[in-house]
């Protein structure tokens, strides 16, 4: 038995593929959920009830999804060129760091005020990923360890950060940071839920994403890059100059979800604040088989499970890192599944 | 400033470097031997994770010690055997499939922990490994309790680096797993199957890998808590880089990054000035700063992370 390549991908196997990998995550899953004493199919009757079953489920699973756009968007330019961006929590996190910080004391109306925070975050987001990009074009350093090892690093700085200078006075129990001045607050999209106008950012994000990728020299560039380093650099491409905008634009976004969710959710910085959302970006990213507009609905499958987990949780008493597991499944048998779209198995 | 010298000259601080290192020193070795053959895992951060939480849980139903170390050990070897399948004969990413194994592995420890332990409840405890005095050496002044009176395992781990090395090196079996790294098309020629051995020496490395992080569970701590694998996992990739993919260079590169450690930890009692996060940070920081260091001259093995598919170039 080996695997040949095949000279053409049916298009129905690209639909089916993803559906084919979390219909498996699903059934693989529910053995751990009938290993802690409950029915599998009435779980996840309760996971898609807590995250689809009412209006204020179905705005807190797309308040979800928001940030997850953002990060997914942020690992799919990069691993389109192959820059293994692994540092998404990080980059929100800075992100999420420069707004509390500068939200706080900047005056200034919020037309003035939300976009200069919103570049804020992607330059600060751009420039910690800008580093290990650098790293990894003059001196060959692996870009996926500095990455990594980035993430530990912000993290403890901005629990210096929130312990230290920018420590809300007023903030009971867990440290968090002053909050952002209410004009920087973004606006509600349905009233009294928490679903904010940064929902409408993300689609934005990801048409911009889409249109760079796929109507631009730079996006053939890093799609070239990607595919073939070296046939890239003989057709004349830079491949510095192409991993460096790579880097920038990733980290950018990056940076962006951390702002975003400051500004519509939580107002104040906190070390617990995203429930992995850089690393579950990077899920988000290989379901959507690294393509935009899959980076949204991924987003919103993700975010399913995520809010979804929680509500079982609380009525089925199934442990809520059972979304955690889940996501991860899919992410391996969605690798698997599309490497049986460019690939069929021969006897 | 002579409180910070005073620090260098405790023994205790020298007795919590090897112990610190222990680990490391599993991990490294782990990541070491999948990297030989040619496959990155980065798996180990999860499968340092199930490590702890496996040989933790055996310990805590009822199992001895060796037996906790024994599960935890078979635990890693199969997240190692599933790794393997998808990087080897599938050929997939291995940056992809190893980031997807340390999600599955991290979330499935922690969300079988949380079967048995609920939110809130405090963090049941098992009766860890206690220093073994060796006798007669024990008793050494300084010598005898930074290097003679440690937990089994360490003494384990430093057992596992003279092993690793000797195969590698000196065995018909280690130069199968070298010549893997760097050009399987050789091995196939030589009638060998470069496939079945870099599924194997991925097994046995994640292995060694959940080995070190039953270490945290079972001998540092005795208790298992979400999150305390730290990163341990990636300063391991990071080291292998650093010691250029040989044992002994592993070892070294483990105790030095442990006597940081060990040191930074004390250092903070003794300097309150500056915020113990900085004290904390010093460890990743360090990493990247070993991986610049080497970068330039890193003797990478030549077929790292290119997936070999017989018949196809």
């Amino acid at each position: 038995m080996r695997l040949e390549r095949r000279t053409k991908t049916p298009l129905h196997l690209i639909f089916l593929a993803p559906l084919a990998a979390v219909a498996a995550a699903l059934f693989l899953a529910a053995g751990l959920i009938a290993a802690a004493g409950v029915n599998p199919l009435s779980a996840y009757g309760e996971l898609l009830r807590g995250a689809l079953g009412s209006r204020l489920a179905i705005t807190e699973m797309l308040t979800r999804a928001t940030p997850l756009i953002f990060t997914g968007l942020a690992a799919a330019v990069a691993f389109r060129a192959k820059l293994w961006n692994i540092g998404g929590e990080g980059q929100f996190y800075m992100g999420a760091l420069v707004t509390g910080w500068i939200g706080h004391s900047l005056a200034a109306p919020g037309w003035l005020g939300v976009p200069f925070l919103l570049v804020l975050s992607m330059v600060t987001g751009a420039a910690l990923l800008a580093g290990p990009a650098i790293l990894r074009l003059r001196f060959g350093v692996d870009e996926v360890v500095t990455t990594l090892l980035l993430n530990f690093i912000v993290l403890l700085f901005v629990g210096l950060m929130i312990e230290g200078p920018l420590r809300d006075p007023l903030a009971f129990g867990w440290p968090s940071s002053v909050p952002v001045n209410d004009a920087f607050r973004l606006p509600d999209l349905i009233p009294r839920t928490r679903l904010h106008i940064g929902f409408v950012f993300a689609i934005v994000a990801a048409a911009a994403v889409w249109l760079i990728v796929s109507r631009t020299v730079f996006g053939a560039e890093v799609r070239a890059a990607g595919l073939n380093a070296k046939a890239a650099a003989f057709a004349g491409i830079s491949l510095p100059k192409t991993i460096m905008g790579v880097a920038l634009l990733s980290g950018g976004l990056a940076g962006l979800a951390g702002a975003v969710e400051v500004m519509g959710v939580t107002a104040a910085v906190t070390t617990t604040m995203s429930p992995g959302f850089g690393y579950a970006g990077i899920v988000v990213a290989m379901l959507a088989a690294l393509h935009p507009a899959g980076v949204v609905g991924a987003a919103l499958f993700v975010a399913t499970v995520f809010v979804g987990a929680d509500a079982m949780g609380r009525s089925t008493g199934v442990p809520s890192f059972i979304a955690d597991v889940i996501v991860a499944l899919c992410l391996l048998t969605t690798v698997v599944a599309l490497l049986f779209t460019t690939y069929r198995v021969r006897r | 400033m002579t409180e910070a010298i005073d620090l260098l000259l405790s023994t205790s601080l020298w007795a919590a470097v090897l112990r610190i290192a222990t680990p490391l020193i599993f991990g490294v070795l782990g990541a070491l031997l999948c990297e030989r053959a040619g496959v990155l895992n980065l798996g180990i951060e999860g499968i340092m994770t199930m490590g702890a939480m496996t040989g933790w849980l055996a310990v805590f139903l009822g199992a001895p010690l060796w037996m906790g170390l024994l599960v935890a050990a078979l635990c890693g070897a199969l997240l190692g055997l599933l790794h393997a399948m998808l990087t080897v004969p599938l050929g997939l990413s291995q940056h992809v499939s190893g980031l997807g194994i340390t999600l599955f592995a991290s979330a499935l420890a922690y969300y079988l922990y949380r079967l048995i332990v609920e939110v809130g409840e405090l963090p049941p405890t098992i009766e860890p490994f206690r220093a073994l005095d060796i006798p007669g050496l024990s008793d050494l002044p300084v010598l005898g309790p930074v290097l003679f009176s440690q937990a089994v395992p360490t003494y384990l781990a430093l057992f596992a680096v003279v092993v690793v090395a000797y195969v590698l090196a000196r065995t018909p079996l280690g130069l199968a797993i070298r010549m893997t790294g760097e050009n399987p098309n050789a091995v196939e020629a030589q009638g060998l199957d470069p496939i079945r051995i870099r599924i194997w020496a991925v097994v046995a490395g994640s292995a060694l890998m959940a080995i070190g992080g039953s270490f945290l569970t079972m001998a540092a701590f005795d208790s298992f808590f979400p999150g305390m694998v730290q990163g341990r996992g990636w300063i391991c990739i990071a080291l292998v880089v650093f010691a250029s993919w040989r044992p002994g260079k592993a070892l070294i590169g483990a105790l030095l990054f442990a006597f940081f450690d060990a040191y930074q930890l004390r250092l903070q009692t003794v300097i309150e000035a500056v915020p113990y996060q900085l004290f904390l940070m010093a460890p990743y920081v360090l990493s990247i700063v070993a991986l610049i260091l080497v970068a330039r001259r890193a003797e990478v093995p030549a077929a790292l992370m290119a997936p070999y598919r017989r018949g196809e170039r």
